[in-house]
């Protein structure tokens, strides 16, 4: 039987793009290869705990009630409630820089602040830098690369201030290494800085079920383990689907969300028949410990939401030469937002740049080894940053750019996806389109953002 | 139809793009975009919605008239009368 749609990946992207085609009839499947839904921002249990395998917090947030953004226009496209996500705010967040501080919540005013009184030579520029921000609009599907370093470095003088501001923007959204585009940089500033962090009290799984019970409501039909194993073409178009157990699922149009090159090594093209330079999958992936802890973070003194650190003159951003980098990482306390109710456990995750090739290499027995290796010297690390809470640890979890590949498909364990997007959405074949991270939209609003553009822009119109 | 019928219709089709939002308030004569906010996505969304329930296509260059709910009704009302309301 022949399918109006078949999306590949039943991640949030992937989701988001079924619900608007089911919600306009159209027979759609979704496809996943694991055998539970979320992909990169997926959730899982664990010595009878649930832990969340990304969430860190959920970027553009807007109060309950809020008209304008992202994450209202993404409700309405659902057409969900405020309440399927019920975002708490956070507590406050900071980005520390050997011995500097620069501390931000979700009101805007506070950032300026906090630049005004620790680098007051700057702030007339950063606020010059705001206003180009504001008139940028970064969501044009033509838009054209311009290096964000450029751009800052144009108005701003104090390259700290520079690395201080990217610090943030390029951990929770940069697929390229030590610059960013503008327009990426701009939809990450408004993302972070302008909109801000909030977190459901439940984690990811709150807003993963909803957008299932949402999904299968409208008719549309989600099935796991059914990895796609290749996608048969003929001509310029692709007719059909083959399962890894041989099945074959014949389809009008599929929208892939397994990523620009993974997708295209699904089609079995040849590399000279296309243009691969397009295609080039990134390297930029990440270790993360994860630490439940038998008090609050804020018990043991640790009072920010998300900490970014970095303790070396300038911050580096890229696929780092050792397994894991040390210099910088990202501390993130999921307790220490404003929910109604605690949490049931403390909670501590420390994420770091991580070397995927390493990580893929080791044999097994030495994987194990080196990851309680560098669990432990990601932790001293982070702890020139924060109060020493290692006597609180009740359970240990850490995963590697091995652990993403394995879950998500992802080549080189890649959480920000390919350096170049084809934003449009548009493939070598007229019916095979993309959403999610390689369209260019990401994080956890970016890429359902994706999917509905995708699903509308090419789909529905 | 008639204008009272379809004006619920709208209604209906805003109050699920936007659940959250309280339209009893809504004044037909001033702009959706003003009181709703609502962006190009949106009033796609409402040409795909009156598309879905009663098979009329509304093309591009007419979007101009689904300014308000008043000049929405009134540019319905001739796709519409003989449809059967839906209530
Ligand atoms: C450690 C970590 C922390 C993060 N923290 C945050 C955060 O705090 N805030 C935030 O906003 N974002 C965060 N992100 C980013 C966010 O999770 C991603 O941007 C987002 O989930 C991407 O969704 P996607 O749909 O584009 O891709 P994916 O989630 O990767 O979806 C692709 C899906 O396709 C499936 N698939 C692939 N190939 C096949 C195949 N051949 N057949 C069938 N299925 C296939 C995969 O299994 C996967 O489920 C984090 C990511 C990671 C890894």
């Amino acid at each position: 039987m022949e399918r109006d749609t078949i999306i590949i990946g039943a991640g949030l992207s992937g989701l988001a793009a079924g619900i608007r085609l089911a919600y306009y009839d159209r027979e759609v499947t979704v496809l996943e290869r694991h055998t539970t839904i979320g992909g990169l921002n997926s959730f899982y249990r664990l010595r009878n705990r649930n832990y969340d395998v990304g969430l860190h917090a959920v970027t553009n947030y807007a109060p309950h009630g809020t008209k304008t953004g992202p994450l209202s226009k993404l409700l309405r496209q659902l057409r969900m409630r405020w309440d399927d996500f019920n975002l708490s705010p956070q507590k406050g967040s900071a980005v520390a820089f050997q011995g500097r501080k620069l501390r931000f919540n979700n009101d805007f005013a506070f950032l300026e602040q906090e630049i005004a009184s620790t680098f007051p030579a700057q702030i007339d520029n950063f606020r010059k830098l705001v206003d180009v921000i504001a008139e940028h609009d970064p969501l044009r599907l033509d838009r054209k690369e311009a290096s964000a370093r450029a751009v800052l470095g144009s108005h701003i003088s104090d390259p700290l201030l520079i690395d201080m501001l990217l610090c943030p923007l390029m951990f929770y959204g940069s697929a390229t290494p030590r610059d960013m585009d503008f327009s990426q940089f701009v939809i990450m500033f408004r993302s972070i800085f302008l909109e801000g962090f909030g977190r459901p009290l439940e984690g990811i799984r709150k807003i993963l079920k909803n957008l299932v019970k949402r999904f299968k409501s409208l008719g549309g039909e989600l099935r796991l383990r059914a990895g796609v194993k290749s996608i048969h073409v003929t001509g310029n178009r692709a007719t059909a689907v083959e399962l890894d157990s041989g099945e074959v699922i014949e389809a009008k149009n599929i929208v892939s969300s397994a990523g620009s090159y993974e997708t295209l090594k699904l089609c079995g093209s040849r590399p000279d028949e296309i243009d691969m330079r397009r295609f080039q999958p990134g390297d930029i992936s990440f270790c993360e410990t994860l630490f439940t802890l038998n008090r609050t973070p804020a018990e043991l003194g640790i009072n920010e939401t998300v900490l970014f650190y970095n303790d070396t003159p300038e911050f580096h951003y890229e696929n780092p030469a050792d397994p894991v980098d040390l210099r910088s990482g990202i501390i993130c306390s999921p307790n220490n937002f404003e929910y109604d109710r605690p949490m049931d456990e403390g909670m501590v995750r420390i994420t770091a740049l991580a070397n995927s090739d390493y990580w893929f290499n080791l044999p097994q027995d030495k994987y194990e080894e080196q990851k309680a290796y560098w669990c432990d010297e990601i932790v001293r690390s982070a702890l020139g940053y924060i109060p020493d809470f290692r006597d609180a640890v009740v359970d240990t979890d850490m995963f590697t750019p091995r652990t993403i590949r394995k879950f998500t498909g992802h080549v080189n364990g890649c959480v920000y996806g390919a350096p170049n997007k084809l934003v449009d959405g548009r493939t070598h074949l007229h019916n095979l389109f993309l959403c999610g991270t390689d369209q260019g939209f990401l994080g956890i609003i970016g890429s359902m953002l994706s999917g509905i553009t995708i699903a509308n822009y090419h789909l529905l119109k | 139809m008639n204008e009272g019928q379809i004006r619920q219709v709208i209604i209906d089709i805003l109050e699920r793009i936007a659940p959250d939002e309280d339209l009893s308030e809504l004044d037909d004569a001033v702009p959706f975009r003003e009181q709703m906010e609502l962006d190009s996505m949106d009033f796609l969304d409402i040409v795909m919605e009156l598309r879905k329930q009663y098979r009329i296509q509304i093309p591009e260059e007419d979007y101009e008239h689904l300014v308000t709910m008043n000049s929405t009704v009134t540019y319905l009302t001739p796709l519409l009368k003989d449809v059967e309301s839906p209530a």
